[in-house]
């Protein structure tokens, strides 16, 4: 499944529509959790429309490959997403979290159709996508469960249990994503509380771990080959740390601990929109470059 | 789907309640392959021993972390897998409360939650793990349906119903051997229907779990010595709880005692008090259960220091029959 320059072009026009969607929902909502949206749209936008064997005609199909937002806040991003690509009516965005609607900060998997796990309380989607995991093994079935985690999120204990259970049952057929983006509610995650070394805290718990750009498609699509390449096997599992900026894509606060949270103003919009094609710009003529 | 493990009164007697649960369990998952047993190292504990001997490979052990225990059960039932989730009911109720409330409930996962030293039957081991508030907890939590079986053949019950019943169940049994309540398992049991374990006119005694056997103790010796007609039900299902049942004691014995091994905050005795106070009708009630966390000690000590045992409801209820509560402006007894 290697990336053609044709399949990475295509996969940054769509990341770069889904980021203004992002950044549009966020303006209907009155605020939102952009930053963590952005950060991880990168990696959304390659799984949903590159890697997940999924049937949007068949939401529930048991043999579908499972994703697990388990950074749930990131919905933002993911509700366009799952919008975008036929799940559900892109109407519904413009009530994202507005009373009575179906779409909440954190998404209901029994409201919203694909998703696979109604997650918000931080620490759980490990030990759901060991379950799905373990249950594909045992029930004799293909499917893949890919899970991204926040990177201030592995604060919460619960996450390492469900690494050694991963890591114990050898669930190579899950793919752990960390979305490095540096940055949590109340700063730096080295400042508030220090995760690093992270990628040697993976190892330790006996995962194959990788560190990649996430906001660069190439390298997630190399990374996710790679890490579908070994699940053929029942072996280690594999962790992807996505580097990551918060808020990528809004050049003039990305990276910022405070975009974690916005409310986004109408001048803001039309500023944060004129900074979006810019990055776009920026991108497409990396993946220009990068590709040949 | 089949209609799960059969067994008779000498099994009843030569097995502890827990080890019940494992037969019934091991009968079930022989018959069904998406049927898997989940526990925090407590299969020996948990009496997964006669699982581990039918399908091992359908036994997952996540290592002391019932958080991910839980998380995982939730995983699985996603995948159309039934889990059937063990360990301690405290650890299941308060260390994984958030994971049972958000990935169980919440998403209606189709888990089966079999708690196992209950109340304070793992009395000598004190209140870190006594479990006297899990029936608050859970109960508190929507989509999740709550049973405290009383002995060994309505844990059997129990366990079936939860297999053939779609959504999350929670039920909570004890550690050891249980007094034997039940000749078989064939007396009615039906989820959310209290069973009338001694019909009665002038007072009714709603118990649940370990405290059924004593009530029953309790009402056949005021029979004899005091000539009191006590009505004892076993509500072994705390949520939805069997409104009619309680309703038709009011109207008809205007007297109740709640007992269980539990607080008495919370849990059935504040469940059935719900039901009492919303009909507005008149009803002499005392709930009886632990106030506080419990001494240490073996469970009938426990049980008898917290006056839910035979001699305590006993003491109750003679105590509650003394109250008049009838048409008077005298208030002093009700204080």
């Amino acid at each position: 499944m290697a990336l053609s320059k044709q399949e990475w072009l295509d996969l940054e026009k769509k990341v770069n529509d889904l980021r203004h969607l992002t950044l549009q929902t966020t303006v209907w909502a009155g605020s939102g959790h952009l930053g963590g949206g952005m950060s991880v749209l990168d990696l959304l936008t390659v799984l949903y429309y590159k890697y997940l064997n999924i049937k949007v005609d068949d939401p529930k199909w048991e043999d579908r490959d499972r994703f697990i937002l388990s950074k749930g806040h990131a919905a933002i991003a993911y509700a366009p997403v799952l919008c975008d690509k036929g799940f559900n009516d892109p109407e519904m965005l413009k009530t994202f979290n507005l009373s009575g609607s179906k779409m909440g900060m954190h998404l209901d998997s029994n409201k919203v159709v694909g998703v696979d796990a109604s997650t918000g309380s931080l620490g759980h989607g490990a030990s759901i996508a060991a379950g799905t995991a373990l249950a594909a093994r045992i029930l004799g079935k293909s499917y893949l469960t890919y899970i991204v985690t926040g990177d201030g999120e592995l604060d919460e204990g619960s996450n390492w249990e469900a690494f050694m259970t991963m890591n114990h049952y050898k669930l190579s057929n899950c793919i752990v994503f960390v979305d490095r983006n540096h940055n949590m509610i109340d700063g730096n995650t080295e400042d508030v509380m220090a995760l690093e070394p992270l990628a040697d805290k993976f190892v330790a718990f006996g995962f194959n771990t990788v560190t990649v750009d996430g906001n660069n498609i190439k390298e997630l699509c190399d990374a996710i080959d790679a890490a579908i390449e070994r699940s053929k096997e029942a072996q280690a599992p594999t962790c992807i740390i996505m580097d990551t900026l918060k808020g990528a894509g809004l050049t003039s606060v990305q990276g910022d601990y405070h975009t974690h949270y916005m409310a986004i103003d109408d001048p803001t919009f039309e500023k944060y929109n004129a900074e979006l094609d810019a990055y776009y710009a920026e991108r497409v003529a990396r993946a220009e470059k990068e590709a040949e | 789907m089949a209609g799960g493990f059969v067994y008779n009164a000498i099994d009843q007697t030569e097995v502890a309640t827990a080890e019940i649960y494992g037969k019934a369990i091991a009968d079930i998952m022989l018959n069904d392959p998406k049927v898997v047993a989940i526990t925090a190292d407590l299969a020996k504990s948990t009496k997964l021993g006669d699982v581990l001997k039918v399908c091992p490979e359908r036994v997952i052990n996540v290592g002391i972390a019932e958080q991910d225990m839980m998380g995982v059960a939730a995983g699985m039932a996603k995948a159309g897998i039934i889990p059937f989730v063990s360990g301690f009911s405290a650890f299941c109720s308060m260390r994984a409360c958030d994971q049972l409330h958000t990935d169980i409930c919440y998403q209606k996962a189709n888990v089966k939650i079999v708690a196992t030293h209950s109340g304070t039957s793992f009395g000598q081991a004190g209140s870190t793990h006594h479990a006297i508030a899990d029936l608050a907890i859970t109960r508190s939590l929507p989509n999740l349906t709550v049973i405290c079986p009383a002995d060994g053949f309505e844990t059997a019950n129990a366990v079936n119903a939860a297999y053939n019943t779609e959504g999350p169940f929670y039920i909570r049994i004890n550690r050891g051997f249980d007094l034997v309540l039940y000749d078989n398992m064939d007396y009615g049991f039906e989820v959310g229907k209290a069973v009338t374990i001694n019909e009665g006119t002038d007072i009714t005694v709603i118990a649940c779990g370990s405290c059924v056997a004593q009530a029953k103790k309790a009402a056949e010796f005021l029979k004899n010595a005091d000539g009191l007609s006590v009505r004892v039900l076993n509500m072994h299902t705390i949520k939805p709880i069997d409104k009619e049942a309680i309703l038709k004691a009011v109207l008809e014995t205007r007297r109740i005692i709640t007992v269980e091994d539990h607080l008495t905050t919370g849990g059935l005795g504040s469940a059935v008090s719900e039901v009492v106070v919303e009909s507005g009708k008149a009803c002499a009630f005392k709930m009886l259960g632990h106030e506080s966390f419990a001494m240490i000690g073996l469970q009938e000590d426990i049980m008898a220091d917290a006056g839910i045992d035979a001699n305590g409801i006993i003491a109750s209820v003679r105590e509650v029959m003394k109250k008049d509560f009838e048409e008077d402006n005298d208030w002093d007894d009700e204080y």
